[in-house]
């Protein structure tokens, strides 16, 4: 049971390479980080997965579970249990928190069937607690006018009131200060099971700091260029990505 | 055009039966818009072919209708009119407001009728209809709170058009005491979805003096009928208006809204939310005029428009010289829902006062493609996210209603639209 990219490639809609065969097995129970330069193709990998229009996938697959999710939709995808928290999430003006993620959930059951009002707000409300989130935000505009915190704060509340089976965190540490960053690790860390996958796309070590994945993978120019455990993060910090580079070219 | 003279009820005052006289010869004497009108600018004038419609005669049986006019859970007042005859009414308001069918209170209270019916110039383009509804109206409602008087609720009133090729000519006319407070809804729907029906409506609100008037329109006939509705409110010094027009009905119409703001401090809320799909048209003309100082009025229409639908937004700012330390803000927007449908908008200002914050604007836009993938990433499929974000985007000018129910009621005609659009606007 695992999240499989094999030999993933991708262009955007002009041809431009951008992924050039991504191979990572993701396992349920099992925390992934990715690291990576700027412009590597992280930021890309999680939307590919995800399903985003604006990509062609040119090679190779991504299952979840064994089933191929090439010919699922990006709603499709979700619903089987991919979840992507956004670097940038969009702001959707006009439409509450609770509603949003209430439509998601209503999204999943079978039609006819209503969610029960009283356990959902419930279930919110506990995973707000957990997140240190004002009440307020359950009117509030998904989104809208948050501040770079609140807003990732709020990607992590969608996630643990969907349960997906596979996370994937692009950049979830940028935009965060010490104590916001602790506090959306600490919801992260609560999500951590052995049903679940997660794939942390992150620039920095800190995340990791806070959130301890099982494996490390660097990706440079498309490729995952080295594997290994926690200590990578941290031999990745000490030296930087130029030696990395020099490694890949060595 | 219709060219048979309209009979004033012989009960009626004199007063009346002399305007109905002259606003049968203006409306005569008045020509009909033709192209090249300003105000008429980007309008389809085949639509004001009004040949063939006639007043309905007589009411068909009325328990349906009646049992078909849900609103407000809880209401102040509640009236069902079928071609302007009322046939329903309940009531549970405090002493000291008059509220009755204007049939009735021409004749009850004929001077206090006489003091605030029609009383502002029509100016944005429909002189010659608004003629011709002051020279035809015959029924409509008539509220007048006391001074100091707030009431509780909201008062209901459906108009339905019964019966095919009938025009009616509704009347909402609205008058607060100092200090008082009213909420008012007028609600327009057709008796079934197939008879072409035609509405020449009039609604006069005075807001007096710190007081707070509140009303709504819901604009739900069928896609057969066209209405002009006319909107005229003038606020008295500290005094609030609130005017609201909902279009998801109709397959046109014109919307005319003047506030003349007279009183020094007052406030007018200019609202509307408009789904016009396939062929429909919305023609909306608005006019915000600083006669005081020290004046606040802010305009945001908000139009989705999904298909071959086309809507037309012209307003004016005007601040009259004197009219110092005016605030007046002005925005349409526009959200188009498929590549075939047309906005068109037209915001202006001028200003003859010093110290003035104004500001106007208009914008038309798509739903960004990375608003689309968020909500799908959600599970949420294509054609309802657009729905969501749509519903969202009117959502932000009914929640300035400011009362929950009103609020649910409103957007209750907004989901029932969406859910007779076929596209999803996908």
């Amino acid at each position: 049971m695992s999240l499989h990219i094999q030999d993933l490639q991708a262009t955007l809609e002009d041809g431009t390479e951008i992924l050039k065969g991504v191979t990572l097995e993701i396992p349920k129970g099992e925390v992934h980080a990715i690291m990576g330069p700027n412009g590597s193709g992280k930021s890309t990998l999680s939307k590919v997965i995800a399903g985003h229009e604006g990509y062609v996938v040119t090679g190779g697959s991504v299952t979840i579970d064994g089933e191929d999710i090439e010919e699922m939709s990006i709603d499709e995808r979700s619903r089987a249990g991919i979840f992507l928290a956004f670097q940038y999430p969009a702001e959707v003006p006009g439409v509450s928190n609770a509603n949003f993620i209430r439509a998601a959930l209503q999204a999943r059951l079978p039609k006819g069937e209503e969610i029960d009002a009283v356990a959902y707000y419930k279930n919110l409300y506990a995973k707000m607690d957990l997140l240190e989130m004002d009440r307020k935000f359950t009117a509030r505009a998904v989104n809208e006018g948050f501040s770079g915190g609140e807003k990732k704060r709020n990607e992590i509340l969608q996630m643990m009131m969907l349960e997906p089976q596979y996370c994937i965190l692009d950049e979830t540490d940028s935009g965060l200060d010490i104590d916001a960053l602790k506090i959306v690790a600490k919801g992260v860390n609560a999500m951590r099971s052995p049903d679940r996958g997660m794939l942390l796309i992150t620039h920095y070590q800190r995340l990791l700091d806070y959130i301890k994945p099982d494996h490390v993978h660097v990706m440079a120019e498309g490729r995952i260029v080295r594997s290994g455990g926690p200590e990578l993060a941290h031999e990745l910090e000490k030296h930087g990505y130029d030696f990395l580079k020099e490694a890949a070219m060595a | 055009m219709t060219t048979t003279a309209p009979q004033t009820p012989a009960v009626f005052p004199a007063w009346f039966a002399a305007r109905q006289h002259d606003a049968w010869e203006r409306y005569l004497a008045t020509p009909a818009p033709k192209r090249g009108d300003e105000t008429w600018r980007f309008s389809n004038l085949k639509q004001l072919n009004f040949e063939g419609f006639t007043r309905g005669a007589g009411v068909s049986p009325t328990a349906d209708l009646v049992a078909r006019s849900t609103g407000l859970e809880k209401t102040a007042a509640k009236f069902v009119f079928i071609n302007e005859e009322l046939v329903h009414s309940e009531t549970n308001l405090p002493q000291g407001v008059i509220c009755l069918p204007l049939a009735v209170a021409l004749v009850s209270h004929s001077d206090l009728v006489a003091a605030h019916f029609m009383k502002q110039e029509t100016r944005l383009g429909s002189a010659k209809f608004a003629a011709w509804h002051e020279a035809s109206v015959s029924n409509g409602l008539f509220v007048h709170t006391g001074d100091h008087i707030e009431v509780e609720g909201t008062i209901e009133v459906h108009h339905w058009i019964s019966g095919a090729n009938t025009v009616i000519f509704p009347h909402t006319l609205v008058v607060t005491g100092k200090s008082s407070k009213v909420r008012v809804i007028d609600i327009f729907r057709s008796e079934d979805d197939i008879s072409p029906g035609l509405a020449i409506a009039f609604n006069d609100l005075s807001a007096g003096q710190y007081s707070q008037l509140d009303y709504v329109a819901v604009q739900a006939l069928n896609e057969v009928t066209r209405i002009i509705q006319i909107n005229e409110t003038s606020t008295a010094r500290d005094a609030s208006a609130k005017g609201f027009i909902l279009n998801t009905g109709a397959s046109w119409a014109r919307n005319e809204c003047l506030s003349r703001l007279e009183g020094p401090g007052s406030r007018s809320d200019m609202l509307s939310v408009s789904v016009p799909a396939r062929e429909q048209e919305y023609d909306q003309r608005t006019f915000q005029h600083h006669v005081s100082e020290g004046a606040y009025s802010d305009l945001l229409y908000k139009n989705s428009l999904y298909d071959n639908s086309k809507t037309i937004f012209s307003g004016l700012i005007f601040v009259d010289k004197n009219a110092h330390h005016t605030d007046a803000y002005q925005t349409c927007r526009n959200l188009l829902m498929s590549d075939t449908c047309e906005a068109n908008s037209m915001p202006g200002l001028e200003i003859n006062a010093d110290q003035v914050k104004c500001s106007h604007g208009s914008t038309s836009s798509q739903i960004h493609d990375e608003e689309i993938f968020y909500l799908q990433a959600r599970g949420i499929d294509p054609v309802s996210a657009r729905q969501l974000i749509a519903r969202g985007f009117s959502v932000e000018v009914v929640e300035r209603l400011n009362d929950v129910a009103t609020e649910e009621f409103v957007l209750s005609f907004i989901d029932d639209k969406f859910a007779h659009i076929d596209t999803g606007g996908a």
